[in-house]
């Protein structure tokens, strides 16, 4: 029912009031947030809209790429040769481990069985080249030139020639996300070469890592290399992953601070190897004390009203 | 009373729908450039976005801010939300002062975008060190001066297409 003077003018009609849109619509964004870091519901969403931006952001990558193409048509001849003159040394260098490789593995592999243990999985891998960097400033990610098509799959490994550099954490159809191990939140577990011992590797920012929860007498020396452990049954074991550059021990605090650096290339761009899937571990055996653990919260209820 | 002014505003032409959203999706563009972490790369979408809000209230505001926030979010391989939240009150704030900013001469003008910008790379620091990202360093921060230095050639630029008169008339002023 509208009656003249009874409802402003259309022209003066803008909808909800300013305050009562932007209510809803920081709703919006912090139910995004929670969906995503908490639940990690959101990938759909995140899949979808990528699916769309590619295009834009192919196009975005073509003069960076005319450049890096561009540089490289110009290195002089002498570059060329010392590099070329290098590699060979290198490959001189490594041949004996190489020439070697095949009998070591197989008579790895008559021993194993003889010992009648788990036989080591073999190795594939996939080349990759390093694009760029994701502009995320809080986290320590690079973007990979190959994703879903080429069956990269979350979870992979990605190394350089001297060691780990990250893990695969997502991945889009042509691209995929390969989290460093310099990241805040990247974890990997690693043991130490000379004595075996075991621990977990976080990153702890500026391009470095820390090995944290290790006792303060922890046998850790500066220069020990760390390599993966494999007890997760994502990272293949042996992989080389850091060097432990110093260590603090203050008797004020129940662990000691050991700060390492990463061995392989981890800020530089260049060919990667993604690791190809372990195969599934068997599910973890059951826990011995759940039998007991009615009984205990029980105890615990008895206990409350006395 | 009208309030004099020393500075004569020229009368523009409205502005139309599809170069805004042609200029924010440059923005968005430009931004995708892979500079890496190029310190004090200037944050495009976000001056882009302000500029938008200030000088049109009514065509861009939150709901855009939100659009263009999660389309951020996705190409910068950043959490959902990071920069949508931060993008919806910057647009909140510059719909709010366009009448405000618009008084004054382009230099004061990049004085006042710049508290706007810093704020919304607070917003966006706060959350992620919530959450416990790294701290990405001071230097972080210097977009947002290298972009309140863009919006002097920014609004010429924005502007060109309002200048051009509707029939060229050499007697005319416009």
């Amino acid at each position: 029912m509208s009656v003249v003077g009874q409802q402003p003018p259309p022209f003066f009609n803008r909808g909800p009031a300013p305050l009562a849109r932007l209510a809803f619509f920081i709703a919006v964004s912090l139910l995004m947030l929670v969906l995503d870091l908490r639940f990690h519901t959101l990938e759909w969403a995140r899949q979808g809209v990528a699916l769309v931006v590619y295009p834009l952001q192919r196009i975005a990558y073509a003069p960076v790429e005319a450049i890096q193409h561009g540089s490289g048509y110009f290195t002089t001849l002498i570059t060329l040769k010392n590099e070329n003159e290098l590699l060979r040394q290198r490959q001189l260098g490594t041949a004996n481990q190489l020439l070697r490789q095949e009998h070591l593995e197989l008579e790895n592999q008559r021993l194993r069985a003889l010992l009648d243990m788990k036989l080591r999985q073999p190795a594939t891998g996939q080349m990759a080249e390093i694009l760029y960097a994701a502009r995320d400033r809080f986290a320590r990610r690079v973007i990979i030139d190959k994703g879903n098509q080429q069956a990269i799959s979350p979870g992979q490994v990605v190394v350089d020639e001297q060691g780990v550099i990250g893990q695969v954490t997502r991945t889009f159809p042509l691209l995929s996300e390969v989290t460093l191990i310099t990241d805040k939140d990247q974890a990997v577990p690693v043991q130490i070469v000379r004595n075996g011992l075991r621990s977990v590797l976080f990153g702890a920012g500026a391009g470095n890592l820390e090995l944290r929860f290790l006792a303060a007498n922890a046998d850790v020396q500066a220069g020990d290399t760390l390599v993966t452990s494999g007890l997760d049954g994502v990272y293949l074991p042996g992989l080389p992953v850091a060097k432990v550059t110093r260590v603090d021990r203050d008797t004020a605090y129940a662990f000691a601070r050991i700060l390492c650096e990463p061995i392989a290339g981890v800020e530089r761009y260049g060919q990667v190897l993604v690791l190809g899937r372990h195969e599934v571990l068997p599910p973890a055996p059951p826990d011995p004390e759940t039998n007991d653990r009615p009984d205990k919260g029980r105890k615990g209820k008895r206990r409350d009203p006395l | 009373m009208i309030q004099p002014t020393h500075y004569s505003n020229r009368i523009l032409r409205p502005v139309r729908d599809w170069f805004v959203w042609l200029t924010l999706l440059l923005a968005i563009f430009l931004s995708m450039i892979p500079v890496g972490h190029l310190p004090g790369y200037p944050e495009w979408v976000a001056l882009t976005l302000t500029f938008w809000c200030i000088r049109e209230p009514f065509k861009v505001g939150m709901g855009a801010a939100l659009l263009i926030g999660i389309v951020m979010d996705v190409s910068s391989a950043s959490v959902m939300g990071q920069h949508s939240l931060a993008y919806v009150l910057l647009a909140f704030t510059a719909n709010g002062l366009s009448r405000r900013i618009l008084q004054f001469p382009l230099p004061q003008q990049a004085l006042q975008i710049l508290p706007l910008l810093l704020s919304t790379q607070l917003i966006m620091l706060a959350t992620r060190m919530s959450v416990g990202s790294e701290f990405p360093g001071l230097t972080y921060f210097l977009e947002s001066f290298t972009s309140a230095l863009l919006w002097y050639p920014l609004t010429y630029l924005l502007l060109l297409p309002q200048y051009q008169p509707h029939e060229k008339d050499e007697n005319r002023p416009i």
